[in-house]
C-alpha cells in the first residue's frame, strides 16, 4: 500500500464525520419541526398535529440515537489520528468540545425524557417547554461545533505560547463574524432537511393514497416552510462566499477554478479543472459575472491559484464539483418549494408527476449539506487551522500507515452495517405510517434507539 | 484550578467504570448464558441505564481533551487501535442490543455482537490502562513506540483481569435487580469471579512492585494512604458476608466499594503523574484561559446538572425486574 498515514487519516476523518453528520443535521431540523407541531397543536387542537408529534418522535429518537454513537469516535479521533493538533489547540478546541457534550447530554437527555415520559404526567405547557429545550439543545450543540470548526477557518482570539494555543480572548471566538454566519448556514441546512423530508413523506403518502390528512399538513408545512427558508439559506450561503473571498482567497479561487488574475473576472459555470497542467478543460465561462458574483461591481480584480505557491493551493476538483452540486440542490430545492406552495395555495396540487419530484427530492437537503461541508473542508487545505497549521503537521507524527489502514477498514464495515440496519428501521416506520394517539409509548430517554426497535417490533407488522 | 478538573476528570471516569463496568460485565455474563428468557432478563436489567452510562466516557474523553489536551494528544494516539476498536465495540454492542428486538432472522448475530462488543470493549480498556502504567516512549510529548507498543504480557493480564472486574459487577448487579434462575445463577458465579479478582489483583501488584519500584515510596511515607486498601478488604468481607446470607443489596455496594479502592489505590501510586513518570497533571493542564472558561459554564452547572439527572434516572428505575422483563 502507498498511501500514508496522513492520506488514511484524512480519509477516515472525512469518512465518520459525514456519516456523522447526516444524523445531526436531520434530528436538528426534526426537533424543531417536533416544537412547531406541539404548538400548533396547543394553539389549533387539532388532532392531526398530534397524530404527526407521535409519529415523527420516533423517528426523530432513532436519527438521534444514529447520531449519538456515530459522536462517541468523533470525541476521541482529535487524539488517535491528529495528536499534534490535539496537543496545540487543545486548549481552544477541548473546551468548546466539552461545552458541546455537556450542554448536548444535559439539555437534550434529560428534557427527551420528558417528551418520551412525561405526555401524561406534566402539564401541556411544561410539555411543550420540553419541546423547546430538546430543540434548543441540538441547536445548541450544532453551535458549539460550528465555533470550533469556524475558529480552524478562521483562527482569531488566541496567543501562540510554548507551542500551544492559547485561548486570549473567548469572546472573540465564540462572537467571530464567521461562527455568525456559518452558523446560521448550518442551522438553515439542518431545518431545510427537515422541511423537505416531512414534505418528501407527504407527498409520498398522497401518491399511496394513505393518512390523507397527515399528507396534506406534512406537504403544506414542508413545502412552504422550505419556500420560506430557502431564499434566506441562500442569502446566508452568498455571507458565507463574502467571508470565503475576504478571509481564504486560495478556496475562493478553486470553487471559482480561476487560475490566472482577472480584471473583470468571468466566471466560470462547469468545467474540468486540470491541478497538473494548471488550467481549466471542456471549459464553460461567462464573461464580467466573476466579478460580479465575487464583490457586487463589474470591474473588480479577482485573484488566481496561480498567484499562491503551490503548496498552498487547495486540490481544486472537489471545492469546485462539491460546490456547483451543493448550489445545484438548493436551486432544485427552492423550485419545487416554490411551485408546490404556489400549487397548494392554488389547491391544485394534484399531479403524480409533481409529487413524485417531490417525493425523490429528500436526498437533496443531505446531499448539499454533505457536499456544502466538503467544499468547507477540502478548500481549507493544506490548511487544518487556517494559515496557522498545516494538515501535514497535525496529524499524529509516528501513526503507521496500516494501523490507520485497518481502522479505516474497520469503521467502514462498522458503519456501513449500522448505517444498513438503520436506515432500514426508519424506512419501515415511515412506511407504516403515523397511528392514531393514545397508546404512548414507554422508552427511555437514554436510549432513544430503543424507541425505533420497540416501535418496529409493536406497531410496523401489524400495519403492513 | 487545575486540581478542580482533575476531580471531575477522576470522578467521570470512576462513574464511567463503576456503571458501564457492571453493565458491560453482564454483557459478558450474556456469553455464558443460552437461555433466551435469561438473556432477555439480563437485558432488561440494564436496558435503561446502559447508554446514560456510556456517555460518561464521552464526557471523560472532551474534558480530558479541555482541561489536559497533552494527555490526551499522547494517551490515545499512543493507544491508536485499543482506542478506535474499543470505541467500535461499543458501538456494535450499543446497536446490537437495540436491534436485536427488532430482528427476526439475525437475532443469533446481534447476539453475538452484543457480548462479542462487551468483551472486546472490557479488554481492551483493561490492556490500554496496563499499557499506560507500563510506560508509553513519548519524544516530545508525542508516541514513538509503534502500532503495539501497549502491547505486552502485563497489558494483557489487565485486559483479562477487567473483564473479570467488570463480570463481578455484572453478576452483582444481577443479584439485586432480578428474581428466581437469573439470581441464583449470578449468586453461583459470584464466588469463583471473586476468587479470579483477587488472584489477579494480587498477580497485578506483584508485577508492578518488580517492575515500578518508585510508586513505593508513597505508600512506605505516608501510612494513612493504607485506608484505602483497608477500605477494599473491609468491603470484600462485607461482598462474602452479602452472598452467604443472600442479602442482595450488599454484593453491588460492596463490589463498587472494592473498585473504588482500587481506582483510589492507582490514582494514589501515580499521583502527580498522568502519564506515568512523563507527564504530570500539572504539565498536562490547559491553559488558566482555558479551565476558568470550561469552570463557569460546564464545571459549575452543566457537571452538577449531568450528575443529578444520572441520580433520577437511576430512582426511576430502582427495583427489581419483573418476569416478564418489565419495571415494576
Amino acid at each position: 500500500m502507498n498511501f500514508t498515514a496522513l492520506f488514511l487519516s484524512r480519509l477516515q476523518f472525512a469518512f465518520t464525520i459525514s456519516f456523522h453528520i447526516i444524523f445531526p443535521s436531520f434530528s436538528i431540523g426534526i426537533a424543531a419541526w417536533l416544537a412547531v407541531l406541539e404548538g400548533r397543536y396547543l394553539w389549533t387542537r387539532q388532532s392531526v398535529y398530534r397524530r404527526l408529534f407521535e409519529f415523527w418522535i420516533k423517528i426523530f429518537g432513532i436519527a438521534f440515537g444514529m447520531g449519538v454513537v456515530s459522536g462517541v469516535v468523533m470525541a476521541f479521533q482529535f487524539g488517535t489520528n491528529w495528536s499534534r493538533l490535539a496537543a496545540s489547540a487543545g486548549p481552544i478546541q477541548g473546551p468548546l468540545l466539552a461545552y458541546e457534550s455537556f450542554t448536548a447530554f444535559a439539555l437534550e437527555a434529560s428534557f427527551f425524557g420528558i417528551l418520551i415520559f412525561g405526555r401524561a404526567r406534566v402539564s401541556p405547557s411544561l410539555y411543550f417547554f420540553s419541546t423547546l429545550m430538546v430543540a434548543l439543545g441540538t441547536t445548541f450543540s450544532a453551535f458549539w461545533i460550528m465555533v470550533n470548526n469556524s475558529w480552524m477557518q478562521s483562527p482569531v482570539g488566541y496567543a501562540l505560547r510554548d507551542g500551544l494555543y492559547v485561548p486570549v480572548d473567548w469572546s472573540a471566538i465564540i462572537f467571530s463574524p464567521v461562527v455568525w454566519v456559518r452558523f446560521p448556514h448550518t442551522l438553515l441546512a439542518a431545518y431545510l432537511t427537515g422541511a423537505v423530508s416531512v414534505a418528501a413523506t407527504g407527498a409520498w403518502y398522497r401518491l399511496r393514497g394513505h393518512f390523507a390528512e397527515e399528507a396534506a399538513v406534512m406537504l403544506r408545512m414542508g413545502l412552504v416552510l422550505g419556500a420560506i427558508l430557502l431564499p434566506a439559506q441562500i442569502l446566508f450561503g452568498h455571507l458565507n462566499g463574502d467571508y470565503v473571498h475576504e478571509k481564504q482567497p486560495a478556496k475562493f479561487a478553486a470553487i471559482e477554478a480561476r487560475w490566472e488574475d482577472e480584471q473583470p473576472a468571468a466566471e466560470v459555470i462547469i468545467a474540468l479543472p486540470d491541478q497538473e497542467h494548471e488550467r481549466n478543460r471542456f471549459e464553460l465561462k461567462v464573461p464580467v459575472l466573476g466579478s460580479l458574483v465575487a464583490t457586487g461591481t463589474p470591474n473588480s480584480k479577482e485573484i488566481g491559484l496561480k498567484s499562491f505557491p503551490r503548496s498552498d493551493r487547495p486540490p481544486v476538483g472537489v471545492p469546485f464539483f462539491a460546490f456547483r452540486v451543493m448550489t445545484g440542490c438548493g436551486l432544485v430545492m427552492l423550485a419545487v418549494s416554490w411551485l408546490g406552495s404556489f400549487l397548494i395555495f392554488r389547491h391544485r396540487l394534484t399531479s403524480r408527476l409533481f409529487l413524485r419530484l417531490i417525493f425523490l427530492s429528500f436526498p437533496l437537503p443531505f446531499i448539499a449539506t454533505l457536499t456544502g461541508w466538503f467544499t468547507a473542508e477540502v478548500g481549507r487545505q493544506p490548511w487544518t487551522i487556517y494559515g496557522v497549521l498545516r494538515t501535514a503537521d497535525a496529524v499524529t507524527p509516528h501513526l503507521a500507515a496500516d494501523a490507520a489502514l485497518s481502522s479505516l477498514a474497520f469503521f467502514t464495515v462498522l458503519y456501513a452495517t449500522i448505517f444498513g440496519f438503520g436506515a432500514l428501521f426508519i424506512y419501515r416506520r415511515l412506511r407504516a405510517g403515523p397511528t392514531p394517539p393514545g397508546s404512548i409509548q414507554t422508552a427511555n430517554p437514554m436510549r432513544p434507539l430503543a424507541l425505533g426497535g420497540a416501535v418496529t417490533e409493536s406497531t410496523v407488522e401489524p400495519a403492513r | 484550578m487545575i486540581l478542580f478538573w482533575v476531580a471531575v476528570l477522576g470522578s467521570s471516569l470512576l462513574l464511567y467504570v463503576l456503571l458501564d463496568g457492571f453493565d458491560l460485565g453482564v454483557g459478558i455474563l450474556f456469553a455464558f448464558t443460552h437461555d433466551e428468557r435469561y438473556r432477555n432478563r439480563m437485558l432488561a436489567a440494564i436496558s435503561p441505564v446502559w447508554d446514560g452510562n456510556e456517555t460518561w466516557l464521552v464526557l471523560a474523553g472532551t474534558v480530558l481533551f479541555g482541561a489536559f489536551p497533552k494527555v490526551y494528544a499522547a494517551a490515545l494516539s499512543a493507544l491508536y487501535l485499543p482506542v478506535l476498536v474499543g470505541v467500535g465495540a461499543l458501538i456494535l454492542r450499543g446497536v446490537a442490543f437495540e436491534f436485536r428486538e427488532s430482528a427476526t432472522s439475525s437475532r443469533g448475530l446481534w447476539n453475538a455482537a452484543f457480548s462479542g462488543g462487551s468483551v472486546v470493549a472490557a479488554f481492551i480498556q483493561g490492556a490500554a490502562v496496563g499499557g499506560l502504567v507500563q510506560g508509553l516512549p513519548l519524544v516530545d510529548g508525542q508516541y514513538v513506540g509503534g502500532t503495539f507498543g501497549w502491547l505486552s504480557p502485563f497489558s494483557v493480564f489487565c485486559g483479562i483481569s477487567l473483564c473479570l472486574g467488570y463480570a463481578l459487577l455484572g453478576a452483582s448487579w444481577l443479584v439485586v435487580k432480578c428474581e428466581g434462575e437469573v439470581r441464583a445463577r449470578a449468586y453461583r458465579a459470584l464466588p469463583w469471579l471473586i476468587v479470579a479478582v483477587v488472584i489477579c489483583l494480587t498477580v497485578i501488584f506483584l508485577l508492578s512492585l518488580a517492575n515500578h519500584l518508585p510508586i513505593m515510596h508513597r505508600w512506605e511515607q505516608e501510612k494513612v494512604l493504607w485506608l484505602f486498601p483497608a477500605i477494599g478488604v473491609v468491603a470484600l468481607g462485607g461482598l462474602l458476608v452479602g452472598i452467604g446470607r443472600r442479602f442482595d443489596s450488599l454484593p453491588i455496594v460492596t463490589s463498587m466499594i472494592i473498585v473504588t479502592a482500587m481506582f483510589a489505590v492507582f490514582l494514589i501510586s501515580f499521583w502527580p503523574y498522568m502519564i506515568p513518570f512523563q507527564i504530570t497533571i500539572q504539565e498536562a493542564a490547559s491553559p488558566p484561559e482555558s479551565l476558568r472558561f470550561m469552570f463557569w459554564g460546564a464545571g459549575l452547572f452543566a457537571f452538577p446538572l449531568t450528575l443529578a439527572y444520572t441520580a433520577v434516572s437511576y430512582r426511576a428505575f430502582s427495583g427489581k425486574i419483573l418476569d416478564s422483563g418489565g419495571y415494576p
